[in-house]
């Protein structure tokens, strides 16, 4: 699948970003009067920014808020109300954290709550797509939870849970890339079977169907990432996971430390998400020929 | 409204001859043609005298080389475009109700006011039938000529979809799955029409009539011509170089 740049932003800084906020709703980290504001002001940046980068790879972005309706049906116009709600049930404890009034802390948790469910609701329009075998299957949200958590937890400065949750995050990364590689085997799809001519005998492509690219294969037969694909998911887990490991248990704690952990992070996330697309083979390739080129 | 209905009063939909298709293109030209100018935004070209030009097509032709086991390679020709799935998966995963399936004849369309065009639908078909166009930012995808089929100020027989209407082999066929007598449905049994990746479960409606098994000839009907023995002087040369 094409890396684009809008969707990696958008996914990785507002899956960081309900991630973050998520551990700000639970009261993990305590603050108030303007450094709250300043730690629920970094939240909502990265959550809302991440929601605006997404609309940039819209063809028409004017009507974004058409994907609103389909709620019923569709995983993006869940994430879209569920994104909306968490934001709007944090406002008010936001501001309490802010201003010092008490508001009842159970309404953060619950606003922590909706914020995994935010990042589910993202997961999933990536897991449901039967046609991409690398991301249906059940790994794809737990590995968007774990992002989100072990990012939130750097941010929060807390030393435990972003070390238990960056070793967590390395091992459902792992899992899966591991998962994810005999996935498209494990479907079984071939040139035979998507054409229906593999009863017949042995099928190869004879001559493409068109001259130039088109926009199924920018879109979807996205070839050239996968040459490095392995040096990249070593230096991808080591930006990831290793780096802010080392930074949040050999450094005191304190903003520089976050900060030190955080910016590696950021990088492996952005790093591991281009992988995720740029890994992704989508079965249309079948048609093309074109799938398992390295 | 992007669920599904639960049952569509017709199935319309294409039967597409592997074994006639010729892979002219004629079909590719002429959706192209039709879909230029009637329903929706037309399908744009992007530097089409330039040097790699790019299109928004809603059919493709691809051919492919089949080696069977025991006999010689075989070119088959296979043309691409949207199956109206039942379970159409396109329909489900659009966040705005764009992407809709028609309850009275099962055709699957866009309503283009309404996409954002944010390319789900064409992530979730396996069959690559949805192009972005370049130029409008919206979802082309076959429209099965709706605006044609019910079209009352065409001839009759210009009232099926401009593929089938094109097509000089009689290889592409339109018509109404869920009447088991129509001329599709009897195609599809009589000949073993497939769905196309069916393990997708989009319960395609289309169907593929699978190429017929060719003949293979035990020897050439030429082979007693190539049996020459030369005779008087000719013989002679032959029989004394072939001691040499």
């Amino acid at each position: 699948m094409h890396p684009a740049p809008s969707v990696i932003l958008f996914t990785v800084l507002s899956g960081l970003g309900f991630g973050y906020l998520a551990f700000l709703g639970a009261g993990l980290v305590s603050a108030s009067g303007w450094a709250a504001f300043a730690l629920w002001f970094l939240g909502y940046a990265l959550a809302v920014g991440g929601l605006l980068a997404s609309a940039f790879h819209l063809g028409n972005p004017q009507r974004a808020l058409r994907a609103f309706s389909q709620w019923r049906s569709s995983w993006l116009s869940r994430e879209a109300w569920a994104s909306v709600a968490t934001l709007a049930v944090l406002a008010p404890v936001a501001l309490s954290d802010w201003f010092g009034f008490a508001w009842p802390r159970a309404w953060g948790v619950a606003g922590a709550a909706l914020c995994l469910a935010t990042v589910f609701t993202t997961s999933m329009i990536y897991a449901q797509m039967k046609t991409v075998p690398r991301w249906n299957h059940w790994i794809t949200p737990l590995m968007f939870q774990s992002f989100a958590l072990a990012g939130g937890a750097i941010l929060a400065g807390s030393r435990l849970w972003a070390a238990v949750l960056l070793a967590g995050l390395g091992g459902v990364l792992a899992a899966q890339w591991r998962i994810g590689d005999g996935r498209f085997a494990a479907v079984g799809a071939t040139i035979g079977s998507a054409t229906g001519l593999g009863t017949i005998g042995a099928v190869q492509v004879f001559e493409q169907p068109h001259t130039g690219p088109n926009y199924l294969m920018r879109e979807m037969i996205h070839i050239v990432g996968r040459k490095h694909a392995q040096k990249l998911r070593v230096i991808a887990f080591g930006l990831l996971v290793m780096a802010p490991l080392a930074m949040v248990l050999a450094l005191p704690p304190g903003p520089l430390t976050v900060a030190l952990a955080a910016a590696p992070h950021l990088i492996g996330a952005l790093a591991a998400r281009w992988l995720f697309f740029a890994e992704a083979e989508h079965v249309v390739g079948l048609y093309y020929g074109q799938r398992g080129a390295t | 409204m992007t669920c599904l209905p639960v049952k569509t009063d017709k199935k319309l939909g294409l039967v597409i001859d592997l074994d006639t298709c010729v892979g002219c293109q004629a079909c590719v030209t002429a959706c192209k043609g039709w879909n230029d100018q009637g329903y929706g935004a037309p399908l744009s070209d992007q530097a089409p005298y330039g040097a790699e030009p790019s299109g928004t097509f809603l059919n493709r032709v691809h051919s492919y080389e089949v080696t069977p086991a025991d006999s010689p390679a075989q070119i088959i020709n296979f043309p691409r475009s949207c199956l109206h799935c039942d379970d159409a998966p396109c329909v489900t995963v659009c966040p705005t109700g764009a992407s809709y399936k028609r309850a009275e004849d099962g055709i699957v369309l866009v309503n283009e006011d309404a996409c954002i065009g944010c390319g789900l639908c064409a992530w979730a078909c396996p069959y690559g039938a949805r192009e972005m166009d370049a130029a409008a930012g919206v979802m082309k995808k076959c429209t099965l000529c709706v605006d044609r089929i019910y079209n009352e100020t065409l001839p009759e027989a210009d009232r099926e979809p401009a593929c089938v209407r094109t097509c000089p082999i009689g290889a592409r066929h339109f018509g109404d799955f869920a009447d088991p007598e129509s001329n599709v449905s009897r195609l599809a049994r009589n000949r073993g029409g497939i769905a196309l990746m069916p393990e997708m479960g989009t319960a395609p409606v289309n169907r593929y009539l699978p190429p017929r098994r060719k003949d293979v000839l035990a020897a050439s009907p030429l082979a007693p011509l190539l049996d020459v023995s030369a005779t008087g002087l000719a013989g002679w040369l032959d029989r004394m170089l072939g001691k040499i």
